[in-house]
């Protein structure tokens, strides 16, 4: 189907350093799907494995239904909106939306139409004289993007095209830009390191971690049920411990964390008794009481507090583990520092991590 | 800088040379030029422009011509060489290599542009290296020197450093991500290199091209040395007229005129020739 990219199998290494590892990856037709991770996790190399910049040394992919390894950038139905957006210097705004069309050879007056059309599509109308050094880096990026659009790609391929804007306009741009997704119903495949940037904008992510894709989901399903240690620990699960299950029992597991804390967790099937475990508790979902213990909670005493405005956060003492606990601003006199808490762990809250990275 | 007169301080030494070692000398040969050849060889300054009429002769306007056409073909020949040569250097080559490569290019400054001219003697004559190949296969002998195309071949040689260097200087800068972005809007390699990098390295193309093109204009050691008896060059005729014909007062004027031609280009090429200064 015209916009969908299939990757299978993809494999590229620089010299010893094997920057994508055998990625699968199914992009759906007219979906913004963001390639997430942290600078040198391989998301760059992938997206110009899809524009051809880059030959895999196995696995193929596939966009709009045609195999195109092996082909060069020239003939993929694919445009990109580079982070450094490279605007051609020698031509004025016009000239470079234009180029692309002058390259598949449209005529004249066609290519004077379309060029305005995607000025005005990208908000830059009359500008098409201006010279490239003569703009702003928001304008710089519009145009772009214009150049990239106006060929009506299969596919969009954006790398970090927000990455060098201030953060004012870096936020008004990831509403521009979804609109325009949406408006447009092209495919994006957008590559960032920001999670709030993939979360606002995409209607799935790929979260990617030394060249692999670890999990991929809608923004909603990777926040709430982050599958692995390191995806959990981009996705600002703040409290990430090691522990063992000590028994699994009437929907229940009891676990030892490694600093010798207690917790209790949901049995979703997937627990077992023996076995060293990673879990993962978010911050917001821990309850801070000054009252003693029941079951589910641990004792601790407060090392820290910081307030953030709309909420205010407790660093945790509890055994040898330092929690993070996040709660609506309400501070109470009785939370200071020294005072001995308990922290209610609900347990459907507490998220089991594999750690695919560990050695088996 | 500090002060005007301290900047005029440090200017000062470089201004003596240039008065000493430039200006007076051309006004030495501005009033020669002027002036007409004594019985014995020597100037006499009577004030007239006849020696620049003589110039304007049409057989010296043969001789000009001659030698604008063996400046163009160098100018061509080291282009269609030195172009090839320094985007593989600037764009391709392994980046440890480059600064190997670039003392490559200039190592033949390391021996006097005279040998080299004499090396290339002894390879093209009749008894030469090429020739002595040819009769071991079989081939029979050329006459490669003492020809027009020997003067090219010398000059193209003795130039090429000077259109690789400013070539090589404006491809390594180029931003390789607009070479991404051409392929990426669908330009095919030969179209991406005519519509965006042979624009785009257009300043190192008109330096090489006028410090190419200038130096041969007057090029006296490769028509001398490689060319025939018959084939005269304004830097051979200024060179006849001083040292043989000791004809000083035509020598002076014809060697104006040839400066005149090189301001004239100058003129000409000043925009991007400010552009590559950038």
């Amino acid at each position: 189907m015209r916009g969908d990219v299939s990757l299978q199998g993809l494999r590229k290494a620089f010299g010893d350093v094997e920057a994508v590892r055998d990625v699968t990856l199914e992009v759906r037709s007219g979906e913004f799907l963001t390639l997430l991770g942290p600078s040198g996790c391989g998301k760059t190399t992938l997206l110009r494995l899809v524009a051809g910049f880059e030959t895999p040394d196995a696995g193929a992919v596939l966009i709009s239904g045609r195999d195109y390894t092996g082909e060069p950038p020239h003939r993929r139905p694919v445009n990109t909106v580079f982070q450094h957006y490279a605007l051609f210097p020698h031509r004025d705004v016009a000239g470079n939306v234009a180029f692309g069309l002058e390259m598949a050879k449209v005529p004249r007056r066609e290519v004077k139409e379309r060029v305005a059309r995607a000025l005005e599509q990208v908000r830059l109308p009359g500008l098409g004289g201006r010279r490239v050094d003569q703009l702003s880096g928001g304008q710089r990026q519009r145009v772009a993007l214009a150049r990239a659009l106006v060929l009506e790609p299969d596919v969009l391929l954006l790398d970090e095209p927000l990455a060098a804007l201030d953060l004012k306009l870096r936020q008004e741009m990831r509403i521009e830009l979804k609109n325009l997704q949406e408006g447009l119903g092209r495919t994006f495949v957008f590559v960032t390191h920001d999670q709030d940037e993939a979360l606002i904008m995409s209607d799935r992510i790929a979260v990617m971690n030394q060249g692999r894709v670890e999990q991929v989901g809608p923004p909603e399903e990777l926040y709430e049920r982050p599958r692995t240690r390191f995806v959990a620990d981009f996705l600002a699960v703040r409290n990430v411990l090691q522990a063992t299950v000590l028994a699994v029992a009437a929907g229940r597991v009891s676990l030892r964390t490694r600093g010798g804390a207690a917790l209790a967790a949901a049995d979703d099937g997937q627990w077992r008794e023996g076995a060293e475990v990673w879990v993962g508790l978010r911050p917001e979902t821990l309850q801070i009481a000054v009252e003693g213990a029941a079951a589910g909670e641990l004792r601790g005493t407060i090392e820290d507090e910081v307030y953030l405005g709309d909420r205010t956060e407790w660093l945790v003492r509890v055994g040898e583990e330092l929690l993070t606990v996040s709660q609506a601003a309400r501070r109470g006199p009785a939370l200071r520092r020294g005072s001995q808490v308990s922290v209610v762990v609900a347990p459907e809250s507490v998220l089991r991590l594999d750690d695919p990275q560990a050695p088996a | 800088m500090r002060t005007r007169g301290q900047a005029l301080l440090l200017l000062a030494p470089l201004g003596a040379v240039l008065l000493l070692l430039f200006v007076v000398p051309q006004l030495i040969m501005l009033e020669a030029s002027l002036g007409r050849r004594s019985a014995y060889g020597l100037v006499v300054h009577d004030w007239n422009v006849l020696n620049y009429l003589r110039a304007l002769d049409p057989l010296y306007l043969r001789v000009l011509a001659r030698s604008l056409g063996l400046a163009a073909a160098t100018t061509a020949f080291c282009l269609l060489i030195g172009y090839p040569m320094a985007y593989w250097l600037g764009l391709v080559a392994p980046r440890r290599w480059r600064s190997a490569l670039l003392v490559l290019v200039i190592l033949p400054f390391w021996t006097s542009f005279l040998v080299r001219m004499y090396a290339w003697v002894f390879l093209l004559r009749t008894e030469g290296l090429v020739n002595a190949g040819l009769l071991a296969l079989g081939l029979p002998a050329l006459n490669l020197l003492y020809n027009d195309a020997a003067v090219v071949l010398g000059q193209v040689y003795g130039e090429l450093p000077f259109m690789v260097l400013p070539l090589f200087a404006s491809l390594e800068k180029l931003d390789r991500s607009l070479l991404e972005a051409a392929a990426d809007l669908g330009a095919a390699p030969r179209r991406a290199l005519w519509r965006v990098t042979l624009p785009l390295t257009r300043p190192g193309i008109v330096a090489g091209s006028l410090l190419v093109f200038i130096p041969s204009l007057g090029a006296y050691l490769a028509p001398d040395l490689l060319g025939g008896a018959r084939t005269v060059y304004v830097g051979t005729l200024i060179q006849n007229q001083f040292v043989v014909a000791r004809d000083i007062p035509f020598g002076s004027a014809l060697s104006f005129v040839l400066s005149l031609v090189v301001l004239v280009l100058l003129l000409a090429f000043r925009r991007p020739l400010r552009a590559a200064g950038n």
